[in-house]
């Protein structure tokens, strides 16, 4: 053992010593329960269902067969497109309240975003549980739009996708605000001055100026919405009342009512793989963002 | 121009805010509702309170919830702060990082039945035991974004004081590093708290016939019988975790900032 070898060694345990004792713990926690889950959910979409239920191991491609069934395609094209809808109308809605708390004054932001945040973290099934209550033919909306004669009749607000779409938007709205407004404070009020000094109106200034520049963070914010109303199940569960269904109402049912768990498996895999198309689009995003910033050509 | 800009603006934030509270404003208010049924009001009254209180299965769930939040919250707390240092300090990679994050980010029943395919697989029983697991999961990466935020305000020098002074690297964290950071960990074992007690859909399928916890009775209760008593349980979880939440956000920063909790915002 050369002289030179031991403090080189003592370097570089005093760098591995922390790292495994820090990171250890956690990361293995994140690798069997978590990563090692995951693969066995991907194991069990190759195998087949047992007669009374769960998995027996005769490798099968049946399951990846059957999910290319109409029906199947249809449920997931539904839930796309309500989980695209609910993300766009929390866009319109999030991007004007991210700007106006970021034109805020320093006083304010702080305050307003705790507002905007706070009914994320509570209960998701008590909020979702509200709209039953408010969208209800007997509920507050009704009662109030013919009270004040606009309607004769309640309108069906509950139990259809309207109420759906509705019920995910409420749920991740916050989720929305909170990139987009982050991105806004790091852009800051210096590029959309500069454009206005070069004679820009306000709305080419915000299409051509600040909404380039804040892409990744309503990228993000689409991603916080778009990914869990994808795979939701409360939500159509209580608010389409069975007749708006989502991918996550078919897993849930194969994985507790018809005890299909490899073709429940498969029905997840494919919410695994949108979700991996919709974070490769967030990655070319920031790349292309990055390359504008940097005066590269895009 | 600039001016009525701002006024709508100002429009849509206040329509914003009356969107998102007014349902929980009415849930609260129909709580205090003495009609039986949800819409109507008939007058004040603290009926649905008394009956929630002499309801044995939801105190019942409630016990459990306790029971599985406090073993997650302090298992997340000691997983996280680790992680949180440890992802500050020897790590540079941000695909380390990423991955971390994935059980947040994935849509939770793919988490929930990967999870329970696993157990399944293992033949470990299903009860409060896979609960505690599987929310630490997730919730250990929201106490490490939490702590991290505060850690980001800790000058390292003192460490290095402290260092010089002779401490060992486990009397420098507990007497310098801990006490910098306390705050943050105390916002994120609240915050764990919180999101354990209300998680449902992975208790859900990982919870076994036998081990219900608060939000599976609350969702069975929205489900199969509609009775005002929801109301009152809806209202309790909206204040408690409003307040837990306020509190947990104020620690996280050194007054006068906030943090959002989820390592973005602010």
């Amino acid at each position: 053992m050369s002289t030179a070898a031991a403090p080189a060694r003592r370097a570089r345990g005093r760098v591995w010593g922390p790292r495994v004792v820090l990171l250890g713990p956690g990361t293995a926690w994140w690798l069997v329960f978590f990563l090692v889950p995951v693969g066995v959910l991907i194991a069990y979409s190759f195998f087949s269902r047992g007669p009374y239920g769960g998995v027996i191991y005769e490798p099968t491609l049946k399951n990846y067969v059957r999910a290319l069934d109409p029906l199947y395609i249809g449920v997931l094209w539904t839930s796309v497109r309500i989980a695209s809808i609910a993300t766009a109308v929390a866009l319109v809605l999030a991007f004007p309240a991210a700007l106006f708390i970021a034109r805020a004054s320093s006083r304010w932001r702080v305050p307003l975003l705790v507002l905007v945040i706070l009914p994320f973290w509570t209960s998701f099934l008590i909020r979702t549980y509200a709209w039953m209550v408010l969208l209800n033919p007997a509920g507050l909306i009704n009662r109030v739009l013919m009270g004040i004669g606009v309607i004769d009749e309640p309108l069906p607000l509950l139990y259809n996708e309207f109420a759906v779409t509705l019920g995910l938007v409420y749920a991740y709205l916050p989720l929305m605000v909170l990139p987009i407004y982050a991105s806004l404070e790091r852009l800051g009020p210096q590029a959309s001055e500069a454009a206005a000094d070069l004679y820009a109106t306000p709305a080419q200034t915000l299409w051509r100026v600040t909404v380039p520049l804040t892409l990744p963070g309503i990228v993000a914010g689409c991603i916080f919405v778009f990914v869990p109303s994808l795979g939701n199940f409360i939500v159509p569960d209580l608010l389409g009342g069975g007749q708006t269904v989502m991918i996550g109402n078919v897993i849930q049912q194969q994985f507790l009512t018809a005890r299909d768990w490899p073709f429940g498996a498969v029905l997840a895999m494919s919410v695994i793989v949108l979700m991996f198309v919709v974070l490769a689009v967030q990655a070319q995003v920031l790349r292309r963002t990055q390359e504008v910033e940097h005066g590269r050509p895009a | 121009m600039a001016v009525r800009r701002s006024r709508s603006l100002r429009v849509h934030m206040g329509l914003l805010f009356a969107f998102l509270y007014l349902p929980i404003a009415v849930l609260v208010f129909l709580s205090f509702n003495s009609s039986g049924l949800p819409t109507v009001w008939e007058g004040f009254s603290l009926q649905w309170y008394r009956d929630l209180v002499g309801d044995e299965e939801l105190l019942a769930a409630i016990k459990n919830s306790l029971i599985v939040a406090g073993f997650v919250t302090a298992i997340s707390v000691v997983l996280g702060t680790l992680l949180a240092l440890g992802l500050q300090r020897t790590v540079r990679s941000r695909v380390l990082d990423s991955a971390l994050f994935l059980p947040a980010v994935i849509p939770d029943i793919v988490l929930a039945i990967g999870l329970l395919s696993f157990f399944n697989l293992l033949r470990f029983t299903l009860g409060l035991q896979t609960i505690v697991i599987a929310h630490v999961v997730f919730d250990m990466i929201f106490v490490a974004a939490i702590v991290r935020t505060r850690l980001g305000y800790f000058d390292r020098r003192i460490e290095e004081a402290a260092a010089d002074l002779g401490a060992n690297p486990v009397t420098t964290f507990l007497l310098v590093t801990l006490p910098a950071i306390l705050p943050g960990v105390i916002a994120g074992a609240l915050v764990a708290f919180t999101l354990s007690i209300d998680e449902f859909v992975i208790a859900f399928f990982n919870s076994g016939p036998t081990s219900i916890t608060f939000p599976i009775k609350v969702y069975s209760m929205i489900r199969f019988g509609v009775t005002p008593v929801i109301n009152a349980v809806a209202a309790i979880v909206m204040v408690v975790s409003l307040l837990t939440i306020v509190v947990a956000l104020r620690l996280t920063r050194p007054k006068g900032e906030v943090s959002t909790g989820l390592g973005v915002g602010a």
